[in-house]
């Protein structure tokens, strides 16, 4: 009945327990709140079964937001055991703790902060930057949502249920095989990754669709924003990218579950196929993060500097290089396997390769401050934070592009230092300056700056504090994943002085905290009394109204001019004069439909992993009952007609005028 | 420097190793520090406030300044690619090193969580403490009879992976007698974290006297075959040096080929 799904799966040392404990909490005080405030029906009615990509991006935010906590604590944990844990102290993390938790902060961070971080921001942002009302599959889209969720909830339920993979974020087999992780926490690996896996490659889909063909009239695609360049060229990644994590993910659960062998030692398996596929997905994966804050500096630069971006075409060359050679240096992520010096040498070029293009965007990015007006904003922080970090960080991934340099570095703590600086100063900042720089977009007023100062201050000393003993630590002979180390290697001053730093970042996080809830308590202080163009903006987004409208524009706008806000703003022509004349608007009906198919997910993934294989059944049978009820459905759409659109535009318009 | 050991090397692989990192970082600093001023200089000259700067909103591109940009990274990028390949070429872990000396062939089994050290030579083997003569040529042969690790002697040179099925070469060569650390750099599960070993570098004559020693001790050190083998592959941690007076000669490539079946 249960599968091999025992009392056992719920004994758990005190840590995890007081995990699963405030989890619980949270949960139930969330949901006591809800009933409290009478909001279920709110709840159900505008967010959990709506189709407005708006929303959905808010809700991606959300999630990445509490994973990050939880991403956070497990940083937390290793800096802390790692500070104790230099000889005869073992700390307080057994072995196998520490390493489910090494392994769950790759994943955390990786699949749910990161990814959720760019899908939600394009969920918020490219339909409005590129002119358009909707993206081009909104049922598509509510579903990749919570296909992603639903892989986040099953992530979570290991920590509950049973034990996650103890591997590291990649399980390299054999390893990763049942015969030597025989427990369930590889599969709780396997399917939280395919679920939500799956809901990326469907967002990467729809975003392709989208992107190609709903721009508004004029926008050549050499009129893009970059940002839209920039998240067209992620697309393309995810598109192409995974569908080879499914693949790979898909025949390591053959090997576990029907005793195959693709990726086993024994009887013909090859555990090195294994690692060159999951690393094709895997720097693309790397791209897939980092060039939509590439996209998101390009936009927050030139509206800080007052102009316009400087070497568009360069940029968009620079992106489309990055794109296309982000397919081609997977081999760099293990040159130690043993291939010939032509293989490694030719791989290593490859990734150097890559410096160039992206060296052009940084000067790119310098010259647009050039002959500029700079406001030192929030955002532009973030971006010197980013200048100040990624150039450190890409330079000790072109040392480490050197073959005969990366025998020495491969797995130490440098390796770790050098992918932190990429994310953390790379993706993060990029993303933490795009969501304040779009935030008064979408809440109608801006975040606090100098609580943001004051956060982006702590991120930055806490960062270096936190990695540069890492880089240290690597030419000290130090690997990644140690939960002790001996006394006699000299490391431990230098831990210590890492576990400081992630403190230092931990309250920079709660700055950020601070920020928002002080932003949302005193809004009126910062209200965006601009009508939705708070920073003198250059692109569609900032044309329409604030909060924005569920159909974005009530008429398309023409987009013959890159910055066509800009543009129009200087000609005089923004905002508009006369009343324009409106049309109908058809828009998708909510659904319930995505939350349900999630909900199964969930519990097909519960299933298989725990072998109760008629709940995996029956969820599969119920995920194609729902497929087949709403391709069914014909009443899916409603129509605004125009005398509404107006009567919500003047409404708009006289709300506007009565702010001070 | 005592404490760092990829800065320190005691062997001509690392130490090539070393000298190759030191150049490529130069190389990559005539880029860091330009962009490292430039950010500092431009956005502290076109502050909003310093009112009286130039101010060209419509400047969008300038072939000349976009080709300087291209074409200086692609310079440095192109003299790093001219290093990369001979680097790779003469630093290929698989080669065998130049010397006057006759290499020594050590076989190399990572185990959970330990590392068996195969002397066919000598016809002896170890646990956890690889002794090596000081001035020849290592030639470790290295495979695996648990999940894939990394095989790494820091201060001599560069790792190499050791995996299940697959044997792996990695030459390197100690110049300076001493212990340096040997570890597994690759995570191979529990005991991970203890699955370092010690390379002992000691003279030609030390090392013959060594392994005579142990190839003596009949009645302390047992014999390696396939039953004691079997044991010994059986998971343990922290594990303290062993020693094995006489090897099987068939070990190693039975250990290598036994997946292959």
């Amino acid at each position: 009945m249960f599968g091999n799904l025992t009392a056992a799966a719920f004994e758990h040392n005190w840590i995890v327990n007081a995990a699963v404990a405030s989890m619980g909490l949270a949960l139930v005080g969330v949901a006591a709140l809800l009933t409290y405030l009478r909001r279920w029906r709110w709840l159900w009615r505008e967010w959990l079964t709506t189709l407005d990509h708006k929303r959905i991006g808010v809700m991606y935010l959300v999630v990445a937001a509490v994973m990050l906590f939880k991403g956070g604590v497990d940083a937390l944990m290793m800096r802390g055991q790692q500070a104790v844990a230099a000889g005869a102290a073992q700390g307080y993390l057994s072995a196998n703790h520490y390493d489910q938790i090494f392994t769950a902060h790759g994943v955390t961070m990786i699949f749910f902060v990161a990814m959720p971080l760019v899908f939600g921001l394009f969920n918020l942002i490219i339909p409005l930057q590129i002119g358009s009302r909707d993206v081009a599959f909104p049922f598509l889209n509510a579903v990749s949502f919570w296909l992603f969720a639903a892989g986040a909830a099953l992530f979570n339920a290991s920590l509950a249920v049973g034990h996650f993979a103890a591997t590291g974020w990649l399980a390299y087999p054999p390893l990763s095989e049942l015969a030597y992780s025989p427990g369930v926490g590889v599969d709780y690996w396997i399917w939280c990754l395919q679920i939500a896996g799956i809901g990326s490659l469907l967002s990467g889909i729809n975003f392709l669709a989208t992107i190609i063909t709903m721009r508004a009239p004029g926008m050549k695609l050499m009129k893009m924003p970059m940002f839209i360049w920039n998240a067209l060229g992620t697309i393309v990644l995810v598109v192409f990218a995974f569908p080879v994590l499914t693949a790979t993910l898909g025949m390591l659960f053959l090997d576990r579950f029907f005793s195959m062998h693709f990726f086993t030692a024994a009887a013909g398996g090859n555990a090195m196929m294994y690692v060159n596929l999951i690393w094709s997905w895997g720097h693309p994966e790397v791209y897939i993060l980092v060039l939509p804050a590439f996209g998101i500096f390009s936009e927050v630069v030139s509206v800080f500097s007052e102009k316009k971006i400087f070497g568009y075409a360069s940029m968009v060359a620079a992106t489309a290089a990055i794109t296309l050679l982000s397919f081609m240096v997977w081999l760099h992520h293990f040159f130690t396997m043993g291939a010939g010096a032509d293989v490694n040498a030719f791989f290593g070029i490859a990734t150097m390769v890559i410096a160039i293009p992206t060296g052009v965007k940084i000067f790119n990015w310098l010259f647009t401050m050039y002959k500029g007006r700079v406001h030192f904003t929030t955002p532009m922080y973030w971006f010197f934070g980013f200048v100040a970090t990624f150039t450190l960080g890409g330079m000790a991934g072109v040392l480490m592009a050197v073959p005969a340099a990366d025998f020495e570095l491969h797995n130490s703590l440098f390796l770790v230092a050098h992918f932190h600086t990429m994310i953390v100063g790379g993706v993060l900042f990029g993303l933490f300056a795009g969501f304040t720089y779009w935030f008064p977009k979408f809440t109608g007023f801006k975040l606090d700056e100098r609580l943001g100062k004051w956060a982006f201050w702590c991120w930055i000393v806490g960062f270096f504090l936190a990695f540069v003993p890492l880089y240290i630590l690597g030419f000290m002979g130090a690997t990644r994943r140690l939960d002790h180390y001996a006394a006699s290697t000299g490391w431990q001053p230098l831990f210590i002085v890492a576990g400081i730093g992630a403190v230092i970042i931990a309250i920079g996080v709660l700055f950020q905290l601070a920020q928002i809830v002080v932003s949302i308590l005193w809004r009126e202080r910062y209200r965006d009394t601009t009508n939705g163009d708070p920073w003198n903006g250059r692109t569609l987004e900032w044309s329409v109204g604030t909060p924005v409208p569920v159909y974005n524009f009530a008429v398309i706008p023409n987009a013959a001019e890159r910055d066509p806000l800009w543009e129009a703003k200087r000609r005089g022509c923004w905002p508009p004069k006369e009343n324009p004349a409106y049309e109908d608007i058809t828009l998708p009906r909510n659904s319930a439909v995505p939350v349900i198919i999630a909900a199964l997910g969930f519990l097909f993934g519960f299933g298989i992993v725990w072998h109760i294989v008629w709940l995996a059944l029956a969820s599969a049978a119920g995920i194609v009952a729902a497929l087949i009820t709403r391709s069914c459905d014909n009443d899916t759409e409603y129509v605004i007609s125009a005398a509404e659109v107006e009567r919500m535009e003047s409404q708009r318009m006289e709300s506007r005028l009565q702010k001070p | 420097m005592n404490r760092f050991p990829l800065l320190d090397p005691k062997g001509i692989i690392g130490l090539d190793e070393r000298n190759l990192m030191i150049v490529a970082a130069v190389l990559m600093l005539l880029v860091v520090i330009p962009v490292y001023i430039m950010a500092f200089v431009i956005a502290r000259r076109y502050r909003a406030g310093n009112t009286g700067r130039e101010y060209r909103p419509d400047w969008g591109s300038s072939w000349r300044y976009e080709l300087a940009w291209w074409a200086f990274p692609c310079a440095v990028i192109l003299v790093l690619s001219i290093i990369t390949w001979q680097s790779s070429h003469a630093l290929d872990p698989s080669q065998p090193i130049a010397s006057p000396a006759a290499p020594l062939t050590i076989q190399v089994v990572a185990l959970d969580w330990k590392w068996l050290f195969i002397y066919p030579q000598q016809h002896i083997a170890s646990v956890n403490l690889a002794v090596i003569p000081v001035g020849t040529p290592i030639d470790f042969e290295i495979t695996a009879d648990a999940p894939m690790n990394s095989f790494w002697i820091p201060r001599l040179g560069g790792q190499i992976y050791a995996m299940p099925g697959m044997a792996t070469h990695l030459h390197l060569m100690a110049d300076v007698p001493g212990d340096y650390r040997g570890l597994s750099a690759n995570f191979s599960g529990a005991g991970f974290s203890d699955m370092t070993f010690t390379a002992r570098a000691e003279s030609a004559g030390e090392f013959t006297a060594w392994a005579a020693g142990i190839a003596a001790a009949t009645t302390t050190d047992p014999a390696l075959t396939a039953p004691s083998f079997e044991a010994l592959a059986k998971p343990s941690t922290a594990v303290a040096p062993v020693f094995y007076s006489s090897a099987d000669p068939a070990l190693y490539n039975e250990i290598v080929k036994q997946y292959v079946r």
